[in-house]
């Protein structure tokens, strides 16, 4: 299935849950409860049509087709 | 020769420290300076920048994740023991300000907020409408919002009583490093406000800062002055100083104004030559 990340059409793989495609992005393995395994902070948030996904629900929130996922982090900023 | 003896050089005030801390929202901070993190050029000067500015405050924006350039910035804060205050710059909207405000809480674990919603690219000023709409929604949702706004009394008042955790007033537009346009207007702002009051934005150099503190300002938020600066870390620790200075010299009371001269040295007992 195909899915709008940051802006981009981007294909995942079917029933693929937030948890896992935060993973790919960021190369760590996450634990059902949204965190990191290695225990240092992600910093990072996922907006699922335009609605926050709290990291407590990633692993539970599958995605769906046609689906608009922000993921964003901090960056330099006033 | 000389029995003249300096009393009081061993009793400095610890102002900016032990002695007279920022507190915000319960949390003591050592330093009343809030620097922000954009324009610069490298993390590294970055780094050293916040360092040298003594800042335990910065701002960060919210924007997309990129792999390329992995949170560095994060833990370039998380290393240094930095407090991170999330903003929504470049919302225009309270709608995507109230959105970004819950990414940024998401992402970094902090309910604390700069809320900045802009009217234009242009002029990059607050939108009071957006603002108030913005704020009190960011409030009913539990968020601890620094507002920045306009240098206007009534809308700061206004801001306050919806919740804001603090007022940040500007004191000329975001960049443009003209100082403080309106004193009278940010002393009138603070004159009335029981919570903290952040000159925000415009600040050009050190004495821009210092006249904030002057005018009462609780603390100085400012990014382009240091980051942008020639030399960014000296002009870091440029601003740790002025801020102390312009903290002491408010709480110390300056002498009033005055038409004429008034000399310091007696008349009396001076030699006469005739």
């Amino acid at each position: 299935m195909n899915i709008r990340l940051n802006g981009t059409e981007q294909s995942v793989a079917d029933g693929a849950s937030v948890s896992t495609l935060v993973s790919q992005l960021t190369g760590r393995s996450i634990g059902p409860d949204g965190r990191a395994a290695d225990g240092q902070k992600l910093g990072v948030a996922v907006a699922r049509n335009a609605e926050v996904v709290p990291r407590s629900q990633w692993h539970a929130t599958a995605l769906a087709d046609g689906d608009d996922v922000e993921l964003v982090t901090a960056v330099q900023g006033g | 020769m000389n029995e003249t003896t300096f009393a009081g050089t061993q009793a400095m005030p610890t102002v900016g420290t032990a002695g007279d801390p920022f507190v915000v929202d319960g949390v003591t901070l050592g330093s009343r300076l809030i620097m922000g993190t954009g324009g610069a050029p490298s993390l590294d000067g970055l780094g050293a920048a916040l360092l040298a500015s003594g800042t335990e405050l910065t701002t960060v924006a919210m924007r997309r994740y990129s792999p390329a350039e992995t949170g560095s910035l994060f833990q370039l804060l998380v290393d240094h023991h930095i407090r991170v205050l999330p903003n929504t710059a470049g919302c225009f909207t309270a709608k995507e300000a109230v959105l970004t405000a819950e990414l940024a809480r998401e992402a970094l674990e902090t309910d604390w907020v700069k809320l900045e919603v802009i009217a234009d690219e242009h002029t990059l000023l607050p939108d009071a409408v957006e603002l108030v709409d913005a704020t009190e929604q960011l409030v009913a949702r539990g968020f601890k919002v620094f507002a920045y706004t306009n240098d206007d009394p009534v809308l700061a008042l206004r801001l306050e009583n919806l919740g804001a955790t603090a007022v940040m007033p500007l004191g000329a537009p975001i960049g443009t490093g003209l100082g403080i346009l309106n004193p009278h207007n940010i002393e009138l702002i603070v004159s009335r406000a029981s919570v903290p009051v952040v000159l925000d934005a415009g600040i050009g150099t050190a004495s821009d800062a210092a006249l904030a503190m002057e005018l009462g300002c609780d603390a100085v938020l400012l990014a382009t002055a240091v980051t942008r600066a020639q030399n960014p870390s000296l002009m870091g620790e440029a601003f740790k100083h002025a801020v102390i200075a312009g903290r002491l010299a408010k709480k110390a009371g300056r002498i009033p104004r005055r038409e004429h001269a008034l000399a310091s040295s007696a008349m009396e007992g001076r030699a006469e030559f005739l």
